[in-house]
């Protein structure tokens, strides 16, 4: 992106707010970058000749005779095998000490796939998690985000999550990343060997909001390349798309656009459609699958975020701390994986569905039983072994820490079931009692 | 001359154009983007300058880049070959484009245009023919597809000529039509018309006569809807909404079905793909995809191709309408084309009405609305579009301006709870807040009474009697505890567990509970009506819990065994030793 010969530079801002400033310029293309100030800007309004560029790195110390030059294309990428390993900022740059990328230069937010070149997805991707394989069961090309406060430790779930899954690539996205927290996803990935799979494109809190906008196309243009052109499976790591929302809402609102419902724009549907819907099954072998992270004010899921990514996505995985065992578990209530019936019992045991809603009705139960005792009123025997069985089953499977197949999740499912049930409390299909029961 | 004009200015997919000659709201022009033609349509003028919002990225667009108006509105090619076919919401083939990408000004031809048709000739030579009527017939897949006089030929013809059957393309001129002033005019197979005009052609529009089955009993039994109706279905994300849409898709009792996926998941529309070729329908027994259109124009496709998606797919449903033929349209989700319109708005300044919404948005959603509806063709036979609309409110809330709005211009509303949801009572239909007006239709009462049987209105109203009760009384279970409320409210709740179980509840994986068609609908529910009518005495509640749990599960069997078979009489006849011994 550097700058040519003969470029005609400006030296005139007509206006300036915290996030964009203005200039009458000609010949100027929608969406083109500039550099305002040396520093990178995009075209995102044209009013006759004036134009209104979103300075990616804030306005700060721009004076209005600030030199402007347009650099006549969006936002590229250099792709290659040469990604692989490598960490780079918001704008692509190596921010690993290594050398730049050299490779094809690629327009990041390119367009979408024809849904009728689609596959139906239908591979199973493992977490060794119970609360995910077991109940909420993940499939390459899908798109989920998990739901969770900003207390919970969802960037360690997910980077379980990455490291275990079976994929060629994996590509972090991090938007507004504490420091530690970047520190932490590149400590695992070293740690675990696995860096030669691993992009990462990152945005810290040190770094100016708005750049984080480009964070998702980067990460999605490099898992472009690999699924499309290399046919390969690609995870995309997202965190936190909240904090990318609300950089979306400063520009916005520093254009003077009408805000929606909670002061976003009212493009926010479309804008994270436009990233979530990136996850693919392609006709090749090739997958997308995007796994991201919405965190929420005090699990409040109707704010304009997470409701409009409930919309889009696949389904949402939710963190929470159980009190009974201690352990943050994923929520068999509130998560939800809608492509789970396209692997469960096809790519899994027979018994994987009945087991899964027998667990969770049993779980629910208990969950009554609980409120009973909270009002006062007495336990019934069902409703005491219905909460013994919670503390097991929230310790055994719920809970993040476990890591085992999930062969091993229904064996454990049909021993907690044999422990505190009976046979015909469970309803579970007759022939699958035969097989698989476990105890009296 | 077509009139021109220069980019001004450009916000997102809003483009101001300074033009050189006359313009129509809703004209369609052509922007010129580096060699690439990128479609767009007028949505506001003011002075030399139009408004259009472009049906593509406008990445790289130009101020000073040049831009062609065409004359016409946005248009629908209309023709036989149309069922079966995937389009976008600009009605271009997807299927015939190359490449994973959508690419940018690729637009492909809605009809194949080398397919022969067996055509059969219906008007002769001499006949007196207005737009509309039916001039000849093709078998499209096993559906008789009229060809008609062109929707837009004004005033009176004769037929000059006419060809004799045999196989022809769409392009083939069938006939010659004399106007009035003796002026003669070539039909072809195949016409256009703009899609946001309804297509009239027909003599009346009276009030729906009869209603359209489903299959699914919370929707037939408690709120049926219309054919010719209209309804809709809101709720929150996770509530079930694209499966009982698909379960409709697939059992609704219509020759025709377009569904518009408008800006949903793109591997929703992938799961039709997959499986509709595979299903059956069950009426015809022939393939469900030869009867289905779709129109696909997903979350991440260009928003302003959103909000033409459903008018083409609107626009598709009349013309099958107008050949006698009944027609279902499902939209999913009516919330996403608003919001379409709120984009737009936003980017045009104008001032918002609530939450952010277009102040005009409740006359554009009734305006909608209304092109549904049965008709009286011009030759006295009827054709119906029935129209089903998803709305995905905020947050889940009710109170907001989409779902306002269509509540009040669709008939039938089937809220979905989340409460439901929660407990997997699938479909979480609401049966308390959810309603048909069309219960209210003596038309349809009258319908009702003659075909199911007499006083079955009153009947439903006895079952959603059953449940309000039994929601009052869970109410003050919950509150005074098991033990410190009568007998009664015990068996007050349990009965409407029994409805709700039995009637409410189905199960859409299950090859015979997912359709369960009026006759057994009926038989289900005289059965648990039945037992709701009579007495019951328990020592204590946990022998009245088991009692209607063990009835329920029977019941539930009889759900899934095939209609008046060995098993589900066999269960019959268990459920009724059952309610008599415990009186």
């Amino acid at each position: 992106m550097a700058i040519k010969a003969y470029q005609r530079i400006y030296t005139q801002l007509e206006a300036i707010t915290k996030a964009t400033v203005a200039l009458r310029a000609t010949g100027v293309s929608n969406d083109e970058l500039a550099v305002v100030a040396g520093r990178l800007a995009q075209v995102v309004r044209t009013k006759g000749d004036l134009v209104t560029l979103q300075v990616f790195a804030g306005t700060e110390g721009i004076p209005t005779n600030a030199e402007v030059t347009f650099l006549g294309e969006p936002p590229t990428l250099k792709v290659g095998e040469a990604l692989s390993g490598r960490f780079f900022d918001a704008y692509g740059h190596p921010i690993d000490g290594g050398p730049e990328i050299e490779g094809e230069e690629r327009q990041i937010g390119g367009p979408s796939v024809n849904p009728y070149k689609r596959r139906q997805p239908s591979q199973l991707i493992p977490t060794g998690i119970a609360g995910i394989d077991l109940n909420n069961t993940l499939v390459s090309g899908q798109k989920i985000p998990f739901f969770a406060d900003p207390d919970q430790p969802y960037n360690r779930v997910m980077a379980d999550v990455a490291l275990r899954a079976d994929v060629d690539k994996i590509i972090l996205g991090g938007m507004g990343l504490s420091n530690d927290d970047y520190l932490f996803f590149r400590h695992s990935f070293e740690s675990a060997g696995a860096l030669d799979k691993i992009i990462c494109f990152i945005n810290t809190t040190e770094n100016p909001p708005v750049e984080r906008l480009l964070i998702p196309d980067m990460a999605l243009t490099a898992a472009e390349y690999f699924a499309v052109d290399k046919n390969e499976k690609v995870l995309v790591l997202l965190t936190d798309m909240t904090l990318y929302a609300d950089a979306l809402s400063i520009v916005s609102n520093r254009m003077d656009q009408i805000p929606s419902k909670d002061s976003m724009p009212g493009s926010l549907y479309s804008d994270l459609a436009k990233i979530y819907e990136k996850a693919v099954q392609l006709p090749t072998e090739g997958s997308i699958t995007i796994i991201a992270v919405t965190t929420l004010n005090d699990g409040d899921i109707t704010h304009a975020i997470p409701d409009n990514t409930g919309y889009i996505t696949e389904g949402q995985l939710f963190l929470r701390a159980d009190s009974d065992s201690g352990k943050v578990i994923i929520d068999p209530f509130r998560s939800l994986s809608r492509l789970k019936q396209l692997v469960q019992n096809k790519k899994t045991r027979e018994d994987h569905s009945q087991v899964m809603n027998a667990s969770v009705r049993l779980y629910a139960d208990a969950q009554n039983a609980k409120t009973k005792l909270e009002n006062g009123f007495d336990l019934s025997d069902y409703d005491k072994r219905c909460l013994q069985y919670a503390k097991d089953y929230a310790t055994r499977l719920l809970s993040i820490d476990v890591n085992i197949t999930i062969t091993e999740m229904l064996d454990t499912a049909w021993e907690l079931f044999g422990k505190y049930f009976s046979k015909a409390e469970t309803g579970i299909k007759q022939a699958l009692i035969d097989k698989y029961w476990n105890g009296n | 001359m077509k009139t021109t004009g220069i980019v001004k200015g450009i916000v997102s997919n809003l483009v101001t154009v300074r033009v050189d000659g006359p313009v129509a709201e809703n004209e369609i022009c052509y922007i010129n983007l580096a060699g690439t033609r990128i479609m767009a349509e007028v949505i506001k003028v003011g002075g030399q300058d139009a408004q259009v919002q472009v049906f593509e990225s406008t990445r790289g667009l130009k101020n000073g880049d040049t831009v062609e108006f065409e004359g016409r509105m946005l248009e629908a090619t209309l023709g036989p070959g149309l069922l079966s076919s995937v389009y976008d919401g600009l009605q271009n083939d997807l299927t015939t484009m190359e490449g994973v990408f959508l690419r940018r000004g690729e637009y492909t031809d809605p009809i194949n245009r080398e397919t022969l048709w067996d055509f059969t000739p219906i008007a002769a030579p001499g006949d007196k023919v207005i737009a509309a009527d039916w001039l000849g017939e093709v078998r499209e897949g096993w559906l008789p597809h009229k060809i008609m006089v062109p929707f837009a030929f004004k005033g009176e013809f004769t037929v000059k000529s006419i060809v004799a059957a045999g196989q022809y393309n769409v392009d083939t001129v069938i006939a010659v039509l004399t106007d009035g002033e003796g002026v003669d005019h070539n039909v072809t197979m195949t016409q256009k018309w703009p899609v946001k005009v309804a297509i009239k052609g027909y003599r009346e529009k009276p009030r729906p006569q009869r209603i359209m089955e489903t299959g699914v009993r919370v929707i037939d039994t408690l709120n049926p809807i219309a054919e010719g109706g209209t309804g809709f279905i809101p709720g929150p994300f996770g509530c079930g909404k694209t499966v009982l849409q698909h379960a409709i898709a697939k059992q609704g009792d219509a020759d025709v079905i377009v569904m518009a996926a408008c800006g949903e998941r793109a591997n929703e529309v992938v799961e039709i793909f997959t499986e509709f070729p595979e299903l059956i329908d069950p009426h015809t027994g022939r393939h469900l995809m030869e009867r289905t259109t779709i129109i696909c124009n997903t979350s991440n496709m260009p928003v302003a191709a959103r909000e033409a998606s459903v008018y083409t797919a609107m626009t598709i449903c009349e013309y099958y309408r107008a050949m006698g033929l009944k027609c279902l349209l499902l939209a999913d989700s009516t919330s996403r084309w608003a919001q379409a319109l709120r984009e737009m708005s936003n980017r045009m300044e104008e001032l918002p009405g609530a939450d952010a919404f277009p102040v005009d948005l409740s006359a554009i959603i009734s305006n909608f609305y209304a092109r549904a509806g049965m008709v009286v063709l011009n030759n006295g036979k009827t054709g119906a579009v029935t129209f089903i609309g998803t709305v995905s409110p905020a947050g889940g809330n009710l109170k907001e301006p989409v779902t306002e709005s269509t509540k009040k211009a669709a008939r039938c509303f089937y809220a979905l709870e989340q409460n439901r949801a929660d407990q997997k009572r699938y479909p979480a239909v609401s049966p308390l807040d959810s309603y048909s007006k069309y219960l209210e239709y003596p038309e349809i009462r009258e319908y009702l009474d003659r075909t199911i049987e007499k006083g079955w209105v009153d009947k439903v109203a006895d079952a959603k009697n059953i449940i309000r009760r039994g929601k009052e009384a869970s109410e003050q279970i919950n509150i005074l505890g098991d033990d410190g409320v009568p007998m009664s409210y015990h068996v007050t709740f349990w009965k409407s567990e029994l409805v709700d179980f039995v009637i409410l509840q189905q199960d859409a994986f299950d090859a015979i509970d997912a359709l369960c068609p009026l006759e057994r609908q009926k038989h289900m529910l005289d059965l648990v009506l039945g037992i709701c009518h009579r007495d019951f005495d328990f020592p204590d509640y946990e022998v009245c819990r088991d009692f209607f749990k063990n009835l329920i599960n029977e019941l539930r069997q009889m759900n899934y065994s095939a209609f008046k078979g060995e098993d589900f009489n066999r269960y019959e006849s268990d459920i009724r030793r059952m309610v008599e011994k415990s009186e």
